[in-house]
């Protein structure tokens, strides 16, 4: 599937980008990452699963290599331009009609504290056709019904190709639901966040 | 939980907000809604309601009200969650308790007594669990039946033992408990100091004077104007240069309160009563 007006269009328009995904999904997240400038006009939510009590690390590399503000999510923070949000380990993270972070103790789903269900969820009320969301490799169906809401609410869907995802379980799922608007390669992927 | 089925919406929970309170006396309406309107929704999924039948369920059926109470507040919590805060609150708060006869602390929103358990075995071990007693609240009175139990299930526990030891302390989690087959009972000498009673932050008032307030992943269910209101309870309940711990990521926002509670650790968000 190749890059569309219609894509291009819808991603321009877009206010906020959610970036979701599990086992083998950090190194597309962060070559991503690293490609953003400063000014990219966005506000960006990473939602990744990980192990609680190891949470330092990941933020400690995006902060290094991106040229985005970098910023950790405290419960009320109210969203901002141009800044990369990375969901914290043990909590859900939620979003507030005032655009406010809401963070959220309660149990796991699908095994994951953050659950990308929970945030995609959250947004797809809030931002409607102002998002867009991209759902990578992982190990587990978590993300693909967020998605589903998302595209369900008029935002832009995409999942990595899963034949180009590490592991293909989580894009695969959004597919199944027909939560996906578009599969992408991951080099378009990339293509796209540059136009 | 599922996103594909239907979800209240936001004047659908306002009346729902309504109606407990004046059958019920709770009030949920400065809860963050974003949270509240997840909760809801689970319940109405597990229980196999639609709006309408979640209404007069609620409305005609007082035992419901319980589970409704259970599932909308959120009981989910571990003991010495956030290793690195039980590090640091051995190293500058503890020294401080230290220096008491006597010291009294409030674990506001203990749920089923874990961070209450967590506190005791950080004063045992630091000697001062004789110069010490803590109250342990909450709205919620199964949970606070099960706190005062003090009986866990030993998967549970054993779930612990990396935030015991990340926390640096010494020996191990189970220690502390004694166990029967699949139940861990923490052992009675930690509950003799310990008292579990109901208290709402919402609409109930000071109770006693103390020397520390540890209040943990509470605050992030509540809007601002809330979480004001509760601040202004714990200042008038602490004692001077008394301690408030809240959640890794909760901090004081309001500069009144920034005047009035001084930073120890910004990470952890450890504060002290200053001024008067």
């Amino acid at each position: 599937m190749a890059l569309d007006d219609n894509i291009i269009q819808r991603w321009q328009n877009t206010d906020l980008l959610l970036l979701g995904g599990s086992a083998g999904s950090f190194k597309p997240i962060y070559n991503l990452i690293k490609i953003f400038p400063a000014d990219l006009n966005k506000t960006v939510i990473v939602v990744i699963h990980r192990k609680k009590n190891f949470f330092s690390e990941i933020e400690k590399l995006f902060a290094e290599s991106s040229r985005m503000l970098m910023r950790e999510i405290s419960d009320k923070d109210l969203l901002n331009n141009n800044t990369i949000y990375i969901a914290p380990a043990n909590y859900h993270t939620l979003i507030e009609k005032d655009k406010s972070f809401s963070l959220d103790v309660s149990d796991a789903v699908w095994y994951s504290k953050p659950s990308i269900d929970v945030t995609f969820e959250s947004v797809s009320e809030i931002y409607k056709e102002r998002c867009t969301a991209v759902l990578f490799s992982g190990a587990n169906p978590d993300g693909a019904e967020g998605l589903l809401k998302l595209r369900k609410n008029g935002a832009l869907t995409i999942v990595q190709d899963p034949n180009d995802a590490e592991i293909r379980e989580m894009p695969q799922a959004a597919i199944d639901m027909n939560a996906a608007e578009y599969i992408l390669k991951t080099k378009d992927i990339f293509e796209l966040f540059q136009t | 939980m599922s996103a594909t089925a239907e979800t209240i919406t936001a004047p659908q929970i306002a009346e729902i907000i309504d109606l407990v309170k004046k059958i019920y006396g709770f009030d949920f309406g400065s809860y963050t809604k974003a949270s509240l309107k997840r909760r809801i929704t689970r319940i109405m999924q597990l229980k196999k309601l639609q709006f309408y039948d979640l209404r007069h369920i609620l409305v005609n059926d007082n035992a419901f009200f319980q589970q409704f109470l259970e599932e909308i507040t959120v009981n989910v919590t571990e003991m010495f969650r956030d290793p690195s805060f039980y590090k640091e609150f051995n190293n500058q708060v503890i020294p401080y308790l230290a220096s008491y006869q006597h010291s009294k602390i409030w674990c506001a929103g203990c749920s089923s007594g874990e961070e209450a358990y967590s506190l005791a075995i950080l004063m045992e071990q630091a000697g001062l669990r004789k110069k010490s007693f803590i109250y342990g609240t909450d709205i919620n009175t199964e949970c606070l039946k099960e706190a005062r139990k003090g009986i866990y299930s030993l998967r549970k526990i054993k779930s612990y033992a990396e935030n015991y030891q990340l926390a640096g302390l010494e020996g191990s989690i189970t220690d502390h408990f004694t166990i029967l087959y699949d139940a861990a009972t923490i052992h009675s000498e930690l509950k003799q100091n310990i008292l579990f009673s109901v208290h709402n932050l919402v609409s109930d008032n000071v109770f006693n004077e103390f020397q520390l307030i540890s209040c943990r992943n509470v605050f992030i269910y509540f809007e601002i104007s809330l979480q004001d209101r509760i601040l202004d309870l714990f200042y008038n309940s602490l004692a001077p240069l008394g301690f408030l711990c809240l959640g890794a990521k909760e901090t004081i926002r309001t500069d009144r309160f920034k005047k009035k509670f001084k930073v120890i650790n910004q990470k952890e968000n450890i504060y002290q009563k200053i001024g008067s």
